[in-house]
């Protein structure tokens, strides 16, 4: 039988009381109901109770009396949340700047028609399937200043080289970052790469046909058609920037010292670590602000620039 | 785009081979270490291949090495790994595929904004959510249990599969499902009979992605987990960070290993779909 | 008739089985004791405990010197489902019983504020009810001498600033390295408090005990950062994360002179059997002399259900302020015993001399809490943050005791 039977057979067998007629009209509402009750719940709702938190004294245990702004106050009073901030800062931007560079050259570099194109984009790509914790063990285990990179290049020959990156405060956060880098490069360049295929070749042709130059049939031509890809990985990172903390935890510690805070690790520190829950929850509303006021501008520029292109 | 110049292809492949082996060498690394003995850690360069071939780092991370709740190795948390991502990415998949069609074939007021609702849960930072999370999972007995992780995997999972679905299943023509309907077909019978049979790239791309997710949490496992119901990641972040006396890399090494094989074996033989996983939602979005 | 007797054996089954495990209470025990000499101590316990019918449920949590096993617990109780009972130190203990968390003892503590000197009495206090139960007392105010190395830097112990920095220089010019240190958070405030310590107890006391902003800001306070910045010249270049048990190992090992460190080092020093008076001399930290700055480790009980004191917390409790545990444990442990009526004549002499300072500052009143036992989880670590990244960096004194106040004064 025919899917068309089928249903033809199945429509014979059912009644057509109005009652069924609305149940049937409501089904995929129905079936969406307990996603929705779920959303509503654990991500609304908890939310909500985490703000709610963050007007409370909450120390130990949760306590629900309102005290105002106290540990909003205690929070921008407190040093190491400044310097939380700040690292992000430091790790925002030449994470995000290095992934997209590196992605978009590497994605131009296997969009040249080459051989082996699959096994090299799963060589660039393996590092996102690995949990963060693995990454961080491994390039922990790199920069290590006894036994990694330093004895490795002064065994090669410079024996006066020193790679103490890690236990240097103004550096460590630059080893995260480039841990970080590694895990999502391969993700930036399969994007840029999907991008760049989109771009239709007949155009190129012509252009090429006509003697424009190579950097100008990529500064005409195709740039302007992966700009929304653009805006897609910076949106991405930026978002991934804001909520890493796994890779900050097994690498540093947030060492040395609290040259490697990051908001993440501020808020599990001293909501789980310090018994401190009133300005856990406070530095937790500051993370999701911080996410809210980098996608809201990012999304409304990306849903310009795809109507202006349209 | 296409150069016919032997050397710019020559310098192509070399600049890719350059970065192949940048991206290989950190993982080349953790292996190489893990078989050796800690003698030779000390006096070796990290780079060079084991003098002598040795698994007793590898059999003391699985079931030997202290990881601070006991010394039992990573082998009781593998199996909690195991328990909790099963269940949680069938459960995440099958609800995201009847969310995803109805969103993307049954249009009613509201749809749009269901998907949004959805769609934003995506997007928290987990911060927000884990005082309150926490104290619901003790609410339900499910705290330090794998019954509780599961439910907290499902509940944040939802978000991207249903997402997935949906852009997959926005692509089936909607003249299908009308012709269905005017025939009397229902929403279940529609789904069983025009959009399964064609789910099996989707669902592949759903489960190899959640699993990867599910497997290498972090922060959900620290937070929601005493000893009990603890994943792989999180035995093994303190099997690397408890340092009581000697630091024995090799160990380390293993273990990352072990946490790090059921996803790399995934990702090797679905690779394909890991990378339309990707794609799916960022750039459609 | 098959059913009603399948239904009527299961019955009898779950009655007997009922009774049978109404007797063995089931204690889930949280502790951080995981390396060699302190899962001896808590083996005295489990022996002891069991002997008593109950059964007890290890939970060890290693790693942060107790960081992670109060997370795991915090996170358990915000869950509602905490282990019957935790190893525990400081104001946190008052913090829970605050939050009504913790089961009080008066049932079995009556005699005890007569087998304890009052200053550790109080720490197991709140609002005049007892909630912990002490098992030993670790010294934290030490400092370890290789005798090899000090005999070849002039043979004499340092009594103050001054006379450290000369035998220091002396250990510098033999070809060793003077000071044994680990950068971790943890080290650097150990070494921190001894310094603040040496400017007076009153000091002490205002500043960290109290927070005292007064005390922060003062050029005393300046003058600590200073002596701290000093000291780090004695420092080699490994110090960065080392953890602290590898700084005694150099010294154990004769590559370093000093260490500054609690007594539970002198349990390294003893596992790798070396002799104190031969191998190693142990003196308080340069101008703390009369002072002994003391760690109270405690067990406290959590509120099952909400129900009071079960038979098992309480017998557990006992057992552990009995002479004879706190003997073996203390012994394990690389302590002294917290009660005035056990012996430590079976102690090595480090320990010995220990007991005796102790006895002598309960009646000069110098009997005081360590910076780790009597701050919260919130101003220690603010502390430490503070030091940590004073010692990792270029910091002045003058902004590093700013600093300090700022981050005390958020953390009250």
């Amino acid at each position: 039988m025919t899917a068309l039977q089928t249903i033809k057979s199945v429509r014979q067998r059912k009644s057509q009381s109005s009652v069924s007629a609305w149940f049937e009209r409501s089904v995929p509402a129905l079936v969406l109901s307990p996603s929705v009750c779920v959303s509503v719940i654990f991500v609304y709702g908890f939310v909500l109770v985490t703000g709610y938190l963050s007007f409370t004294p909450s120390t130990l245990m949760p306590r629900y009396a309102l005290v105002g702004l106290d540990r909003y106050r205690d929070l921008f009073s407190n040093d190491v949340w400044w310097e939380s901030v700040n690292n992000l800062a430091w790790f925002t931007v030449p994470f995000i700047i290095g992934s997209a560079a590196f992605g978009l050259l590497l994605a131009i570099l296997m969009d040249q028609r080459i051989r082996y194109e699959g096994a090299l984009r799963a060589t660039f790509l393996y590092p996102l399937a690995l949990s963060q914790i693995v990454a961080g063990t491994a390039w922990q285990w790199l920069f290590n200043p006894t036994y990694g990179l330093e004895r490795a290049v002064q065994h090669f020959g410079w024996s006066s080289f020193r790679f103490n990156w890690l236990g240097n405060p103004d550096l460590a956060i630059f080893c995260v970052v480039i841990a970080a880098i590694w895990q999502c490069t391969g993700f930036v360049a399969s994007l840029f790469l999907a991008g760049l295929r989109s771009v239709d070749d007949e155009i190129v042709k012509a252009a090429q046909i006509d003697g424009a130059s190579l950097p100008t049939i990529y500064r005409r031509i195709i740039l302007p058609v992966i700009r929304p890809v653009f805006f897609s990985v910076t949106l991405i990172l930026a978002h991934l920037a804001i909520k890493t903390f796994d890779i900050i935890v097994v690498m540093t510690a947030g060492g040395p010292g609290t040259a490697t805070w990051l908001p993440s690790y501020f808020m599990y520190t001293f909501a789980f670590e310090r018994g401190r829950m009133g300005i856990g929850a406070a530095s937790a509303m500051m993370m999701l602000a911080m996410i809210v006021a980098v996608l809201v501008p990012l999304m409304y520029l990306e849903s310009r620039a795809t109507r202006n292109a349209t | 785009m296409q150069h016919s110049s032997l050397t710019v292809r020559a310098v192509l492949y070399l600049a890719l081979l350059l970065f192949a082996a940048l991206f290989l060498i950190p993982f080349y690394l953790v292996l190489v270490t893990s078989f050796k003995d800690v003698a030779e850690l000390r006096r070796g360069n990290m780079l060079s291949l084991p003098e002598t071939w040795t698994v007793a780092a590898w059999l003391k991370a699985w079931s030997a090495a202290c990881t601070g709740a006991a010394c039992n190795g990573l082998r009781p948390y593998f199996y909690n790994s195991l328990e909790m991502v099963v269940p949680a990415v069938l459960i995440s998949s099958v609800i995201g595929a009847f969310n995803g069609y109805a969103l993307a074939q049954w249009h009613f007021r509201g749809a749009d904004a269901i998907f949004t609702l959805l769609l934003l849960g995506f997007f928290i930072p987990y911060q927000a959510i884990l005082l309150p999370a926490a104290q619901f999972l003790g609410y339900l007995h499910l705290s330090n249990t794998i019954a509780g992780l599961v439910l907290i995997h499902v509940a944040y999972g939802i978000a991207f599969t249903t997402m997935l679905f949906r852009n997959y299943y926005v692509s089936v023509p909607p003249d299908l499902v009308k012709a269905a309907r005017v025939d009397g077909a229902g929403f279940f019978l529609i789904f069983r009979k025009i959009f399964l049979p064609i789910s099996l790239p989707i669902f592949t791309v759903c489960i190899i992605w959640q699993f990867t997710q599910i497997w290498n949490d972090f922060l959900f496992g620290a937070a929601f987990s005493g000893t009990t119901a603890r994943p792989v990641t999180v035995g093994l972040n303190n099997l690397v960070n408890t340092t009581e006396g000697v630091k024995e890399y090799n160990v380390d090494m293993a273990g990352a290993v072990i946490t790090a094989l059921p996803t790399l074996i995934v990702y090797i033989f679905g690779g394909r779909y890991f990378v339309r996983g990707l794609t799916a939602g960022a750039v459609k979005g | 008739m098959g059913v009603s007797k399948a239904v009527a054996l299961l019955l009898a089954a779950t009655w007997l089985g009922g009774v049978g495990s109404a007797r063995a209470e089931d204690l889930e025990v949280l502790h951080y004791w995981t390396s060699g000499g302190e899962s001896k101590a808590v083996n005295v316990l489990k022996g002891e405990i069991e002997k008593k019918a109950f059964t007890w449920k290890d939970s060890a949590i290693a790693g942060g010197g107790g960081q992670n096993a109060m997370t795991v617990l915090k996170s358990r109780a915000v869950a509602g489902d905490p282990p019957a009972v935790v190893q525990m130190r400081g104001p946190a203990v008052q913090d829970w019983a605050e939050n009504g968390a913790l089961v009080d003892l008066d049932k079995v503590a009556g005699g005890w504020s007569k087998v304890l000197p009052p200053a550790i009495f109080n720490v197991l206090k709140y609002k005049n009810k007892i909630y912990a139960a002490p098992h030993w007392i670790h010294r934290v105010n030490w400092m370890y001498i290789n005798k090899a190395i000090l005999d070849k830097a002039g043979g004499k112990v340092p009594t103050t600033r001054e006379e450290l920095y000369q035998v220091a220089d002396k250990i510098k010019a033999a070809g060793f390295i003077p000071i044994a240190h680990g950068e971790t958070a943890y080290q650097d405030g150990v070494f921190f408090e001894g310094i603040v310590q040496s400017m007076g107890i009153d000091f002490y006391r205002k500043a960290i005990l109290e927070g005292d902003q007064q005390a922060l800001t003062s050029p005393t306070m300046v003058k600590v950062f200073d002596t701290v910045r000093e000291s780090q010249k004695y420092f080699d270049d490994g110090v960065q994360g080392r953890p602290w048990n590898l700084a005694a190992a150099m010294v154990i090992e004769g590559r370093a002179g000093i260490l500054f460190m609690g007594d539970w080092a002198n349990g390294e020093f003893k596992n790798a059997g070396k002799v104190p008076g031969k191998d190693y001399v142990c003196v308080p930290v340069p101008g703390t002399e009369k002072m002994f700055t003391f760690i109270a480790d405690t067990f406290v009980f959590f509120k099952q259900h909400d129900q009071p004191a079960s038979p098992g917390q309480l017998a557990l409790a006992s057992l552990i302020m009995t002479p004879e545990y706190q003997e073996k444990a203390a012994f394990y442990k690389g302590a002294i015993p917290a009660i005035t009526t056990a012996s430590v004549a079976e102690f090595d002499d480090c320990a010995k001399k220990s007991a005796a300072d102790m006895k002598a500052s309960i009646s000069s009143d110098t009997l005081i809490t360590s910076q780790n036992q009597g701050t919260s989880e919130a101003r220690l670590g603010a502390i430490r943050d503070v030091v940590s990244k004073f010692m990792n960096s270029k910091q002045d004194s003058k902004s590093a005791a700013e600093a300090l106040a700022k981050a005390v004064k958020a953390a009250m």
